[in-house]
């Protein structure tokens, strides 16, 4: 009886659904517009992510060392600062690199490379790049690195001349987070709410045909079903048609967005992750439809 | 069969709908109820449906009082109980074929009988040719035929018909009527409430009389005297 009543009900759902043409067609519209916006919100988290992301890849300090500095002593430094928890990535230049780096960058000026060619030795210490996992480590990195028993073969650490920049940036950066996380909240609570709203509507108006099935001797369940079943279609639906608009939409707007802020092609991206922007949306919009139908459908049950 | 023990209902202090009705009504009677607007002739059908709950008093149906029934046994019961109304209450998106089956369905009869009982009852009710027809191609008269199908395909106890005919005109209102009674003459308890004088007077049945939520007459072979 059980499977016999699933599938009475599965089918009333189905059939509603289809004679009910244009209050569906309403309620998966309004749907649409709101997984629209939710997956307008994932895509723009990605871009924001991104960028942020290369901001921060950009900022580094980089730790010179005296030319005397003996090379097992840098690598004993660089060995020390990599076990921090702090610290992303060490890069290690040697005295020979430095110089390469430095000759390749002037070769365009000729008194520079006569300069060189005068001193003859190398007048280039060691160095160590550096990239902290956060920005606003840079200050207990270089606390760390002054504070260290080798701090006599430093040279200077760059951190210093560039710490208003980087606070500022790390700053920025911080609030920038934090404001794309509020701002997604608030419009997907809207979204939800405008979406939850049409949805009571729709079961508003069939709210005498609840009454009649359940004087007719229908359980609270055989009469919920269908409306659940419903619910379950307008947002399958409405996921299928929001997740396909987004395929021209990054097609047009994906060389655009990675033109202006940088970052990963949005069609790729799109491309890329397809099944699983699908799935959030796919899950939001059945969760929105048949959350939503199961609340609203409550204040008529009592018969 | 069904028992009224000293019911009265009160929507809004002051003024009761129904006031200390005692009433009994045995398996395949036909019973009218009549009263003018307002004397309690829908109140007592809908307590017999537990639509409302009696604010004294209980409503037995053989032994089980409706008050005290949990949802699922209210619906059960509901399955014995066929209902028409005046206003039909046909579900808009079935046809009157899916009307009947549904009540079918929800009492969980298979679907060899849906097929075979939903026929049957539409030809009782004279809508063969409309059965794949939504309630809004139907005429008053045929929607009324629909839900009185509808109420009887389950073969129940009782049917209640809440002034079934108010929307109707005379012929299909004797329409109507006539086929109450035949369904009443198969073994059927009918319930029906009206005010028309003219039914109450050929059917020649038991009627019961409401003034101001009280019964004032409850005759054998009750005349419409008001």
């Amino acid at each position: 009886m059980f499977s016999v009543n699933i599938k009475r009900i599965t089918k009333g759902g189905f059939v509603n659904f289809w004679r009910n043409g244009w209050v569906s067609f309403a309620t998966v519209l309004v749907m649409v517009l709101t997984l629209f916006v939710i997956g307008g919100l994932i895509l723009s988290n990605v871009v924001l992510t991104s960028v942020i992301a290369s901001l921060e890849d950009k900022v580094d300090i980089t730790v010179y060392f005296r030319t005397s500095a003996a090379e097992p002593d840098i690598l004993a430094v660089k060995d020390s600062l990599t076990k921090l928890g702090e610290v992303e990535s060490v890069e290690y230049v040697s005295r020979a690199e430095a110089l390469e780096r430095f000759k390749e960058r002037h070769k365009e000026n000729a008194l520079i490379t006569q300069s060189l060619d005068e001193v003859g030795d190398n007048p280039l210490g060691a160095a160590l790049n550096i990239q902290a996992k956060d920005p606003s480590q840079y200050a207990s990195i270089t606390t760390f690195l002054e504070g260290n028993i080798l701090s006599g073969i430093l040279d200077k650490v760059n951190y210093r001349q560039n710490q208003l920049v980087i606070d500022r940036l790390s700053s920025v950066l911080r609030a920038s987070r934090k404001v794309g996380i509020s701002i997604s909240i608030v419009l997907a609570v809207i979204a939800f709410l405008v979406a939850f709203n049409t949805i009571r509507m729709a079961i508003y108006t069939s709210r005498e045909e609840i009454r009649v099935m359940k004087l007719v001797g229908a359980s609270n369940w055989y009469t919920r079903g269908p409306f659940l079943v419903e619910g379950f279609l307008h947002g399958f639906l409405a996921s299928v048609i929001a997740t396909l608009t987004f395929w021209p939409l990054t097609f047009w707007l994906g060389g655009r967005i990675q033109n202006f802020f940088g970052g990963p092609n949005l069609l790729s991206y799109y491309q890329g992750n397809f099944f699983e922007f699908f799935l959030v949306l796919f899950l939001a919009g059945t969760m929105l439809g048949v959350v939503s139908s199961s609340i609203a459908i409550r204040r008529y049950m009592r018969v | 069969m069904i028992f009224f023990d000293k019911v009265s209902k009160i929507y809004a202090p002051g003024s009761a709908a129904l006031e200390n009705v005692t009433l009994t009504i045995e398996p395949g009677e036909f019973i009218s109820v009549v009263g003018q607007s307002g004397a309690g002739k829908s109140t007592l059908l809908k307590l017999l449906l537990a639509e409302e709950k009696p604010s004294e008093g209980n409503v037995f149906f053989e032994s089980l009082n409706m008050s005290d029934l949990k949802l699922a046994e209210l619906s059960s019961v509901r399955r014995r109980i066929g209902t028409v109304f005046q206003d039909f209450r046909l579900l808009p998106n079935k046809t009157a074929y899916e009307n009947i089956a549904f009540a079918m369905e929800v009492a969980g009869q298979l679907d060899e009988n849906i097929v075979s009982d939903v026929p049957q009852v539409l030809e009782l009710v004279g809508l063969v040719d409309k059965a794949w027809h939504f309630p809004h191609e139907l005429s008053g008269g045929e929607k009324q035929r629909v839900a009185i199908a509808r109420a009887i395909v389950n073969r129940p106890d009782v049917v209640i018909a809440d002034e079934p005919t108010g929307n109707l005109d005379p012929v299909n209102t004797w329409e109507i009527v006539k086929l109450l009674a035949k369904i009443n003459e198969l073994g059927t308890v009918i319930v029906l409430a009206t005010h028309n004088r003219d039914i109450i007077n050929a059917l020649g049945k038991r009627v019961v009389t409401l003034e101001k939520g009280r019964v004032i007459r409850d005759e054998k072979e009750g005349k419409y005297v008001l």
